[in-house]
């Protein structure tokens, strides 16, 4: 049970942010919700390179040679990069809608019906 | 809207910091956590902390968005044009060419834990430069839109 | 100079999209001319090195890419114990179809858009996202790394979400364009799981790899659900549909042509993932049927939702729903099927041959009328259908185009619909005859909806104040003729076609131990 707990954290905070997602009205709020979700996909993806007694991939002053693999570490770091560019986007989009509609409430930006 | 003289003056004063921090982190991407990614944004974040210290209108003059748009074409440009590098040499795409050979960046790595020797790794420094560069440009592009983009107000309908 | 070409094509096929892409607002700078002409030239080398690289496949089978490597064949490194450990493109006959197909559309619509999107602004951004896309596109199909698919399927998301946003309208498409892309990051945040979840059982990145690896476990039945159901939502059949018409209602024409090509590239996604990495592991017919009802869902969902409409491209939209539903039933059918190598024979590769070749006629024919609708709003500036009428006197050369895709789009022979139309008809039927029943409704449907749209825009007298429209310029029906020629073309020889180009790709995806021994067992 102990050993299951970084997975245990990972469908947790998904669940938290999808929540978010669906819930919340104001715009920003889905925002962050969509960051928590990354940011539970990226725990994910660390948690999954955990070899028992392995450390860092670094031969920079290494205390041993049992390093794990640097690939989960490669993914982490990708995905990390695509969220600030989603963030990012999403921010900028964020900004327009407020400059046109006045409001950043989901449910008055509905002008694109039938 | 500016922040107090407080403020200010920290800001001034911490941005070189920042600086030099981020590009050790650039630089020593090979050796140590790091690399790319992480040194540029640290630099970013240096200019984040100019920009939100002092108003827009003041920053404007200095941080100029064009000069930023320059420095991130120039990153990628960098970037994939090392890459081709090693396409122009006759190997595969992406293949890293300067490592092992004795010019730039190719001394041969010495073997087991080490405390790190930086003229090694041939292409993998030169890239991190690269996208270095990019990132401090284009996060720091961002942050000048979103500013600029909030400080004119208009009328929603 | 041939032979460099050759072995490096996957390569500068990613390569000079991305130089492309990076170059242009340094070369913007000179003038637009300038920056139209070079676009043009990175597009005309893009085209010709996929078209080089397509022949090479089906002439010499499944052609591997090492990037990274002293040689770009060296798949398994001497000291790696049998595992590949580099990104590798694999490029068997489905990928290089995909590839023409995106290639081609991409041309096409770049020829268009020099002249149609001459009056915005801020164009050097518009290229560059489009150039990135195209890359992603590119990427997307060629790569035989799972996790570099995610990367340039981001890629691609962040590129058009960005294109689609790009005529303000006063928040219109802004409003389309978030809705497209926070869908699309959840979808691809749930992709990324289903990677992660592959990559913790088998270690390996690699769709070779983990296809030699593969047992059907209760882990990897939680990662087929999660990817079906996100590159389903990412091609736009029911019922993840919602963001379909208003992002392509609302980008620029141009870009809802490629928006179709990109939608393609996701369902390709879905077919490899399903064919290459599961085979005949899963339960065939029961993931079969799964694809099956959600084309069919498509299909009767996205024409009837059709027929009310008054807003030209949110009409053609939906039919975009609809007809990607004839890709999913066909090929759907092929993998009920899948392991019962008698029944594959007598209508499982048919099937799978009709719902492939339907993606390539699709791309074409909806292209085609996606920027006839552009060439008529560049005219006279609005979309509604209330508005319009008698354009036919003076708009002759849009109206002829429109009538080729629209007879193509219903299945009308001699037009390139009714060939792969003929295909899914033919082997649904002898799979069940309800669906094939189903599928010929919604033809007739798709019909009718067109000839209404016909009337509207093109027939009855001229109206006074469309006196002074003119044709659309000469670049725009240049692009549109590239893709009226090929509807043609393909719609008097499908044989050929069928034969030279299709069936090559289907039985590449249902091979899946060639598509191993390319990447593992040989070089």
């Amino acid at each position: 049970m102990f050993w299951n707990l970084p997975f245990i954290a990972v469908a947790t905070l998904s669940l938290i942010g999808l929540a978010t997602v669906v819930t919340k009205k104001n715009l920003i709020k889905i925002f962050l919700g969509i960051n928590i979700f990354e940011a539970a996909v990226n725990l994910f993806l660390i948690s999954l390179g955990y070899r028992e007694g392995g450390i860092a991939p670094i031969f920079t002053s290494a205390p041993s040679t049992d390093m794990v693999m640097a690939t989960p570490q490669a993914l982490t770091l990708t995905s990390i990069v695509i969220g600030v560019a989603t963030s990012a986007l999403l921010l900028s989009f964020a900004v327009i809608i407020w400059k046109k509609y006045g409001t950043i409430d989901t449910d008055q930006i509905r002008r694109l019906r039938e | 809207m500016r922040m107090s003289k407080l403020v200010r003056t920290g800001a001034d004063l911490l941005y070189p910091f920042a600086l030099i921090f981020g590009l050790y982190i650039i630089l020593h991407g090979h050796l140590t956590p790091g690399g790319g990614f992480q040194g540029g944004a640290v630099v970013a974040t240096g200019a984040a902390i100019v920009i939100v210290a002092w108003a827009y209108e003041d920053v404007a003059g200095m941080i100029r968005k064009v000069t930023m748009k320059a420095q991130e074409s120039a990153g990628l440009l960098l970037f994939i044009g090392t890459a081709a590098l090693a396409l122009g040499l006759g190997y595969a795409f992406f293949t890293n060419v300067l490592a092992n050979s004795g010019s730039l960046f190719g001394l041969s790595v010495p073997f087991g834990p080490n405390p790190g020797e930086l003229n090694t790794a041939g292409v993998i420094p030169i890239m991190n430069i690269a996208v270095g560069i990019e990132v401090w440009g284009g996060l720091t592009v961002i942050l000048l839109y979103l500013l600029s983009g909030l400080n004119k107000k208009e009328e929603g309908s | 100079m041939n032979g460099f070409l050759m072995t490096n094509a996957p390569a500068l096929l990613i390569m000079l999209p991305l130089i492309g892409a990076f170059a242009t607002p340094f070369i913007g700078r000179v003038s637009p001319r300038v920056r139209s002409a070079w676009v043009l030239l990175i597009m005309t080398l893009t085209t010709l090195t996929a078209l080089l690289l397509a022949s090479d496949v089906f002439l010499n089978g499944t052609q591997i890419y090492v990037f990274g490597a002293a040689n770009p064949d060296l798949a398994i490194p001497l000291d790696s114990g049998g595992i590949p450990i580099r990104i590798i493109f694999t490029v068997d006959a489905m990928s290089a179809l995909m590839q023409v197909i995106g290639a081609i559309t991409g041309f096409a619509v770049l020829l268009y858009s020099i002249s149609a999107d001459r009056i915005h602004s801020g164009l050097e951004s518009f290229y560059t996202l489009f150039l990135l896309m195209i890359a992603g596109i590119m990427g997307m199909v060629s790569t035989g790394d799972l996790f570099n698919f995610f990367v340039f399927l981001e890629i691609l998301s962040i590129s058009s979400a960005g294109l689609i946003a790009y005529r303000i309208d006063g928040g219109l498409a802004v409003e389309a364009a978030l809705k497209y892309f926070i869908l699309s990051t959840i979808g691809a945040m749930v992709i990324l799981i289903g990677i992660g979840i592959y990559y913790g059982e088998y270690n390996a990145l690699n769709i070779a790899m983990i296809a030699s690896r593969m047992q059907f476990t209760l882990l990897d039945q939680i990662a087929l659900v999660l990817i079906i159901a996100a590159l389903a939502m990412k091609c736009g059949s029911v019922p993840m549909h919602f963001w379909t018409p208003d992002a392509y209602s609302m980008a620029p024409s141009s870009i809802t042509a490629m928006l179709v090509v990109a939608s393609q590239a996701s369902l390709y996604g879905l077919f490899r993932v399903v064919f290459t990495l599961y085979n005949v592991t899963l339960n065939a017919m029961t993931v079969g049927w799964i694809i099956i009802i959600l084309g069919v869902l498509s299909m009767v969902v996205g024409v009837t939702m059709a027929i009310p409409q008054k807003n030209v491209k949110r009409l053609m939209a939906y039919h975009a729903i609809s007809q990607t539903g004839y890709m999913l039933l066909g090929v759907g059918v092929g993998l009920a099927v899948l392991g019962n190598q008698p029944l594959m024979e007598s209508f499982g590769y048919i099937a799978m041959e009709g719902g492939i070749f339907h993606i390539i006629n699709h791309a074409m024919y909806k292209g085609l009328l996606f920027l006839t609708a552009g060439a008529i709003f560049f005219r006279i500036g609005t979309y509604n259908l209330n508005k319009m009428g008698g354009l036919g006197h003076s708009m002759k050369y849009t109206m002829i185009f429109f009538i080729i895709g629209a007879l193509a789009i219903a299945g009308i022979p001699p037009f390139n619909g009714f060939a792969s139309k003929l295909m899914i008809y033919e082997s649904v039927f002898a799979f069940n005859p309800v669906l094939a029943v189903i599928a010929m409704v919604v033809s007739i449907l798709t019909l009718a909806s067109f000839v209404k749209v016909f009337h509207s825009i093109f027939m009855g007298p001229k109206l006074p104040e469309y006196e002074t429209v003119q044709e659309a310029p000469v670049p725009m029906l240049i692009g549109m003729g590239v893709l009226a020629a090929i509807v043609i073309l393909f719609g008097l020889f499908p044989q050929p076609v069928v034969d030279g180009l299709i069936a090559p790709a289907a039985h590449a995806l249902a091979d899946q131990s060639g598509y191993i021994a390319a990447v593992l067992g040989g070089a």
